[in-house]
């Protein structure tokens, strides 16, 4: 049995105590017989874990009050799994979500699996297992009031957090049987419900996170506060791997409030970046403090470079052959014969994530013990890399998600959580370092710019041969000291509709990966937010050379039926088929993330000539999905997000330094930017696939594809200003 | 360090702090009302914004000397059971998504409602124009605004 200890491991009795359950309770969760494998999960009762000495992923517990707790194992940034989350459990387990109180978990990959809020895999990566947890404690219900009333277990059914007796409609709460359906074996394999017999799967029910964002209760990682805990905050190299020379903190120490000053170091993936910490007992002191603060930087060993430097480098890259990512037959050769043939080049820019909670982390070391709390994406990475960092067991570092004001990946990174850990160690007490608004926009990491060249060969008007080459810095080379570039770059076909390859003969797809101090990191749907701009934009192209309407040139490419059905249902709601050549119309689609977007912006010139966006059209094939109103908000918020790096905002580079500190210099897009967003969600039994993310990436060529309808001038590089061109 | 009387939600709260300290870290450092939210320390973001004498301000940008015979009204004041007209609309629109910018959106729009009852299209975007929200919530922010001053008008 475990014992319950001073660890955070969550031994069944701990996890009662925790969550104010009554001593008799039903827990059910699973655990991974294989780690690292997600997908061959064991039910298991809290008891018969203990039992087994196994940790259990303790999604769900019933106690004697029938009061439910489910535990989410993922963050909560907006993208609604505090609610779609609970929503799937609570369907198996036939329980109101009224009744259903909702907590963070702990980070934890041991028992969670992947926490990672990425990839748009909260609910396509996990809900078999939500289901499968929530259908197997509603049986064990079942099999207690069978067993209570002597009665077959046919003849019972569940509802709303009670079990009933079909013949005589006894009836008998979950509260009541709890303590004798935690002493059975969880049943395998129980069948889960059809779609058509969901109650809460499906409907736009509202939102368990709102109220507590409405009143100012919400915590956020900004607002905790733990007893003795200090604020401090960074004054970082403004380079990107720059490094302290020396300081001086006289007049630093001098303002009311400030502790202590000292020098401290970040790990950037496989790089360290310094900075001098400055600790006071309120934020203001810090702020203040670091305005006096003399420090003189070592800016030695790396590239010092401006924008057009860097793209100049991708550029000279952009000539180079490149990795291979993806070969079909042969291009080369077919691009020396071809008689129509077709190249254009695409340039997307730098771009900082901006999350409206700049970074934040509280953190207590405790020397045989760490705990942190904060808005982070990804706790088990946390976890993992400071118990590597401090040599501690993972159980003894206790990592606590708070709400996230915003991530769109940038919280998935374990540089800000390092650091403030590394600052409570020095200061021996608890801390809470604040990033301001210039340290969290002008430090990175940043969505990579990209080059992209296309060429194409057409023959009777269908692609014969496709080619795209991508130069930009490759994400993945960061974690290596050395920089390594015969590595493919994978991810540089994220985005594109994979259905189009199987109907184009020949193809090369290869990356070059640029060598760059700036430190990236996935932005909002990753690289599909830069390549979807290159092909689609590529796609129209052709679709003109060839003479062809874009959407009928794109359905000649494309023969899987679920892609042809989110097309013609777009080309339905926008009126596409309907519409007048040059009347300001623009369309595009994505593959991203296990579900298929396509888009289509409406144009319209303003008193003055110019094109304004009048209405954005948007279908989304997500498969399988819980709450409708959460997808339609997702392609709200990706469109509006896609809108700012097509149109509004840029960061550039001099002297090695970011130039976009705030937003007085990197706009975003305002209220009066935004149209009228019209949303379709497609219906089928497809697997579920990701929301968050994949309506980004085709707002950006549908754009632009509309605004060469509306003027005849092609756009190929972003962001661009319609009144500029 | 000198102290100011501040009347925040009806309450008087006396607070040291700094002359030039930004009423928004003392509402957050001192009061201890965090529902006022940093985002950009320059009055660009619209996320600490507070009603001072009934009016929006950013509350990053009033230093706490100035603050000191201003009544002064945070989110947590609109009501803390969610019963306020906005706060209602914004749960009947389901605006929020990260939530971190809507305290300050919807003290925007309750300071537009109080002058505005009925506001048109136009008055709502220009009241708001000065709150960035990056989720990308701004077309239900817009519709939860003409939500609330149709819930005011039926009282």
């Amino acid at each position: 049995m475990l014992q319950e200890s001073s660890d955070n491991r969550l031994s069944r009795r701990k996890f009662m105590r925790l969550s104010g359950l009554t001593t008799a309770a039903i827990t059910v969760g699973y655990y991974f017989k294989a780690f690292g494998n997600d997908t061959v999960a064991e039910f298991l009762t809290g008891e018969g874990a203990e039992a087994m000495g196994i940790e259990l992923t303790a999604w769900i517990a019933v106690d004697q009050n029938g009061k439910v707790i489910l535990y989410n194992h993922r963050s909560e940034m907006g993208q609604g799994s505090f609610q779609s989350v609970p929503q799937i459990l609570a369907e198996e387990l036939e329980v109101n979500l009224d009744d259903v109180r909702v907590e963070f978990a702990k980070g934890y990959q041991g028992r969670y699996g992947s926490q990672i809020t990425g990839g748009s895999s909260t609910i396509r990566g996990a809900y078999k297992q939500l289901l499968q947890s929530g259908a197997t404690a509603r049986e064990m219900l079942i099999e207690a009031a069978a067993a209570t009333w002597g009665v077959p277990k046919t003849a019972c059914y569940a509802s709303n957090g009670q079990v009933f007796h079909k013949p005589d409609g006894k009836k008998l709460a979950y509260g009541d049987l709890v303590e004798k359906a935690s002493k059975l074996t969880p049943p395998k394999d129980v069948p889960l419900k059809a779609r058509k017999d969901y109650k809460l799967i499906g409907q736009s029910l509202p939102r368990i996170d709102n109220p507590p964002k409405l009143n100012g209760t919400a915590i956020f990682g900004l607002d905790k506060t733990v007893p003795g805990m200090l604020i401090a905050m960074v004054e970082r190299n403004p380079r990107f791997m720059g490094k302290v020379k020396s300081f001086d903190a006289k007049a630093a120490l001098a303002v009311p409030g400030v502790k202590e000053v000292f020098k401290v170091s970040m790990p950037v993936f496989a790089f360290t970046r310094q900075g001098v910490a400055v600790v006071a007992t309120n934020t203001f002191a810090c702020m203040q403090a670091r305005k006096v603060l003399k420090v003189e930087w070592d800016d030695s060993g790396f590239e010092h470079l401006d924008t057009e430097g860097l793209f100049k480098k991708m550029e000279t890259d952009l000539g180079k052959t490149g990795n291979t990512v993806k070969e079909k037959g042969g291009f080369e050769p077919l691009w020396e014969q071809g008689s129509q043939k077709l190249e254009a080049i695409y340039r997307t820019p730098y771009e900082a994530h901006s999350c409206m909670e700049p970074l934040n982390c509280v953190a207590h070391f405790q020397g045989d013990k760490i705990q942190v709390w904060g808005p982070i994406q990804a706790p088990d990475w946390v976890q993992s890399d400071l118990a590597k960092r401090y040599k501690l067991k993972p159980e003894v570092v206790e990592v606590n998600m708070t709400f996230l004001g915003g991530g769109f990946g940038r919280k998935a990174f374990v540089d800000y959580t390092t650091e403030a850990v590394e600052i409570s160690k020095q200061i021996k007490a608890p801390v809470k370092v604040v990033w301001s608004r210039e340290d969290d926009m002008a430090q990175g990491p940043f969505r990579p710019g990209a080059l992209y060249h296309c060429r194409a060969v057409l023959k009777n008007g269908k692609i014969e041969g496709l080619r795209a080459r991508m130069a930009a810095q490759n994400m993945d080379l960061q974690n290596s000291p050395k920089f390594k570039p015969d590595a493919p770059n994978a991810s540089m076909m994220e985005g594109l509709c994979e259905n189009y390859l199987e109907n184009i003969a020949h193809y090369r797809f290869s990356d070059v990966p640029t060598e760059s101090p700036v430190p990236v990191m996935w932005w909002r749907s990753v690289y599909s937010s830069t390549n979807t701009f290159a092909f689609e934009s590529f796609m129209d192209e052709l679709a003109l050379a060839a003479g062809k309407d874009p959407l009928a040139f794109r359905l000649e490419h494309i023969t899987d039926k679920r892609v042809v059905a989110m097309l013609k249902k777009l080309a339905e709601i926008s009126g596409w088929d309907t519409r007048k050549k040059g009347s300001g119309m623009g369309l595009a689609m994505a593959e991203c993330f296990g579900s298929y977007t396509g888009q289509v912006v409406q144009l319209q010139k303003d008193e003055s000539g110019v094109p304004r966006i009048k209405k954005v059209f948007a279908v989304i094939d997500c498969g399988w999905y819980v709450n409708p109103d959460i997808v339609r908000q997702q392609v709200e918020g990706s469109i509006q997000m896609g809108y700012g790096a097509a149109v509004v905002h840029e960061t550039h580079f001099s002297d090695g330094k970011a130039v976009e500190q705030n937003f007085d210099t990197y706009q975003m897009p305002r209220m009066g930017d935004i149209p009228e967003i019209i949303v379709h969600i497609m219906e089928n039994d497809e697997a579920a696939g990701g929301a968050g993310e994949p309506a980004l990436p085709p707002f950006a060529p549908a754009l632009c594809n509309a605004f060469f309808d509306i003027t005849g001038k092609r756009i190929r590089q972003l962001p661009f200003l319609p009144e500029a061109v | 360090m000198p102290t100011y009387n501040l009347s925040v939600n009806g309450k008087n709260f006396p607070v040291e702090a700094e002359a030039n300290t930004p009423l928004l870290w003392v509402l957050r450092d001192v009061v201890g009302l965090t529902g006022t939210k940093y985002g950009c320390g320059i009055a660009q973001c619209g996320a600490c914004t507070v009603h001072f004498n009934g009016s929006p301000v950013r509350s990053c940008s009033v230093a706490v000397s100035a603050a000191s015979r201003a009544k002064i009204t945070t989110v947590e004041g609109l009501s803390p059971d969610n019963s306020h007209p906005v706060q209602k609309a914004w749960i009947a629109e389901q605006v929020p998504q990260c939530g971190y910018c809507q305290s300050g959106q919807m003290m925007a729009a309750a300071a537009l409602l109080r002058t505005n009852p009925n506001p048109a299209d136009e008055d709502i975007t220009v009241a708001l124009q000065g709150n960035i929200c990056r989720c990308g919530t701004y077309t239900r922010i817009h519709k939860a605004v003409k939500t609330a001053a149709e819930m005011m008008r039926q009282g």
